[in-house]
Parts: structure tokens; C-alpha cells; sequence
């Protein structure tokens, strides 16, 4: 009897969890352009989400609005532009290649380009550094004779 | 050969330099790129008198300020006081946008804390909002005379961007 009552009981108490589904567009088409297009867009209130993944108030209304440019048929394309036409090119991940943007994307080439050419200039110079010498018969000898004596004392002690 | 020495701590400044100036600065001031572009129009019911509805061309010819607000938002009833320190100095009319709100909760909020608006028009699924890059409430727009967007402030006024930008700008605006 316990066992039925509490069975009931956590059948009925299902209802109470259970939450308005995410509306979703009817067909899976659409719903896959919208997760492909939003995935590239950041949610513009909480800024480290994407527009795909965020479940803010603001996100949910953009998707509502990018579903309806799809179903009017419109292009990828076009949808950013109704984006970045409101919200500027922020709204984007990859920010689009233009005079305002050439130092953010060829930036990092350019400080690459400056470290490659100082690695080289210091190389250079420390090659330039190391003055050569010519040794003359004696000291080749006494040389040689150091070594000779190394090699003695090396074989002795093992 | 002193110089050389310099360098790391020269590099530590520039960076430090950087550092700062980004923390700064507010990443939510995002640039609008709706300035000095026509407002986008709508026509939507007005707030007090559903039956009625507010377009921006029927600002035409008039400098005016748009503020959307919303009665659940908290920084839309800090701002309140200055939008009615700025209605009472009838520099412009100031129309308001109710984004996303209950009639009811908004008009009890505007009995309250004093009415500064013209009239308000009342956004109920955010559409408007969208059209204008709405992001964060309370947001406001100065509208010229030809219906161009002159300036654009996310967040709630204060008196000092009220007398340093925004009287100085609809004084200019209106002269032209």
C-alpha cells in the first residue's frame, strides 16, 4: 500500500519538474542552419556564449528572429548582415578582414616577422663575436701534448 | 650597454600600460553601428492607449530623445530621476520604448516614480528593441531632425552625461 502511494506520488510529482520545452522550428533543416550560423555570433549580455548556446532572454529573441529570415528564405549571408547591421561586427566571432580589423588580423604576423628578424640580427651579431685565432706550431704542440697527457692519466685511473 | 638593461622594463611599462586600459574599459559599451543612421521605423501600440500607435516619422522635423526601459529592470529605476530631470528642462520630448513588459506593472511603475515620457510605446516581443541593438536596458538614443540617430547610451543616464553630452549635443542639434 506504502509502496503504491509513493509510486503515485512520484508520478504525479513529474508534472511539477517538467518545464516549457525551447521552442524549436518545426523541421530540422531550419534548426540546423540556425545552430550553424548562431555558433559563429556571441550572445551580446553574457559575451563569452555563443548566440547558439546562451539562454538569455536577448539569445532566445535573436533565434526567434534568425528562424524567421530562414523560413523567408533568406542567406546565410543575409542573416549577418541583419546582425552585424544592429549589433556591429561584435556580434561576430570571426571579425570580417577590413582596414579597422588588418592590425587584429595581420597583427600577430607582424610581431612574428619583428621576433624572426631580432632572432636573426642577434644571431648574427654573436657569430661576429667570436674572434678567430690561429694557432702557431708551438702552441699546436703544447697542445697536443696536453691532449697526449689526458689521455694517459684517462686511461690509468679506469 | 645601460640601455639594454631598459628593455625588459620598458616592455613590463607598455605592457602594464595595455593592461590597464583594458580593464578600463567596459566591455558592454559595445560601438552602435547606428549612429548617424536613420532610425529604423516601427509602428507599434502606445503604452497608455493601446489602441493608439506611435511611429518615429510622426517625430519628423523635431529633435528627440528615444529611452527603452522596461519595469523590471533595476537600472531603468535608478535612471528614472534624471529622465525626469530632463523632461522638466523641456529641452526635447523624450518618447519612451517599454521592451519586453507587462502594461499593467509599467504604468503602475510610471504612476510612481513620476511619468517624464511624451508617450511610450510598448514593445512586447522585443522586436523594436532588436531593430535598434538593444542589449542591455535602459538604453538611450538622441534622434535628430531629419530621424538620424546622433548618439546612443547603454546603460542608465547620469546628471553628469546629461550636462556634459547630452544638453550640449540637443542644443546643437536643435540650432541646425
Amino acid at each position: 500500500m506504502k509502496k503504491a502511494l509513493l509510486i503515485t506520488l512520484c508520478i504525479f510529482n513529474l508534472g511539477v519538474f517538467a518545464k516549457d520545452a525551447v521552442p524549436l522550428a518545426d523541421d530540422l533543416l531550419t534548426e540546423q542552419r540556425l545552430i550553424s550560423i548562431s555558433e559563429e555570433m556571441r550572445c551580446l549580455v553574457c559575451q563569452n556564449e555563443s548566440l547558439a548556446g546562451s539562454r538569455s532572454d536577448l539569445a532566445n529573441d535573436l533565434r526567434r528572429e534568425i528562424r524567421t529570415l530562414i523560413k523567408e528564405g533568406k542567406s546565410d549571408d543575409q542573416i549577418r548582415n541583419f546582425m552585424v547591421e544592429r549589433y556591429g561586427d561584435f556580434v561576430l566571432y570571426r571579425p570580417p578582414v577590413k582596414p579597422i580589423t588588418w592590425l587584429l588580423w595581420i597583427g600577430p604576423f607582424v610581431i612574428l616577422m619583428i621576433g624572426i628578424a631580432g632572432l636573426f640580427v642577434y644571431l648574427r651579431r654573436r657569430n661576429s663575436n667570436v674572434t678567430n685565432v690561429t694557432l702557431s706550431a708551438d702552441d699546436n704542440k703544447r697542445l697536443d701534448a696536453l691532449l697526449e697527457n689526458e689521455k694517459k692519466e684517462g686511461k690509468a685511473s679506469s | 650597454m645601460k640601455a639594454k638593461f631598459l628593455i625588459p622594463l620598458v616592455l613590463f611599462v607598455v605592457l602594464v600600460i595595455f593592461l590597464a586600459i583594458g580593464l578600463n574599459r567596459d566591455p558592454h559599451e559595445v560601438p552602435s553601428p547606428l549612429i548617424n543612421k536613420l532610425a529604423p521605423s516601427f509602428d507599434i501600440p502606445q503604452l497608455a492607449e493601446p489602441n493608439k500607435t506611435f511611429s518615429p516619422a510622426s517625430m519628423q522635423g523635431q529633435v528627440w530623445v528615444l529611452n527603452v526601459w522596461a519595469s523590471w529592470c533595476v537600472a531603468c529605476r535608478e535612471e528614472h530621476p534624471v529622465l525626469v530631470e530632463l523632461a522638466k528642462s523641456q529641452m526635447a520630448p523624450i518618447i519612451g520604448l517599454d521592451y519586453k513588459d507587462k502594461r499593467e506593472e509599467a504604468l503602475a511603475m510610471l504612476s510612481r516614480q513620476g511619468n517624464p515620457y511624451v508617450l511610450s510605446a510598448f514593445d512586447a516581443d522585443g522586436r523594436v528593441g532588436i531593430n535598434y541593438g538593444v542589449y542591455g536596458v535602459p538604453e538611450t538614443y538622441v534622434i535628430d531632425k531629419a530621424g538620424v540617430i546622433r548618439f546612443k547610451h547603454i546603460g542608465p543616464i547620469t546628471s553628469d552625461l546629461l550636462n556634459q553630452k547630452i544638453y550640449p549635443l540637443l542644443s546643437e542639434l536643435k540650432k541646425s
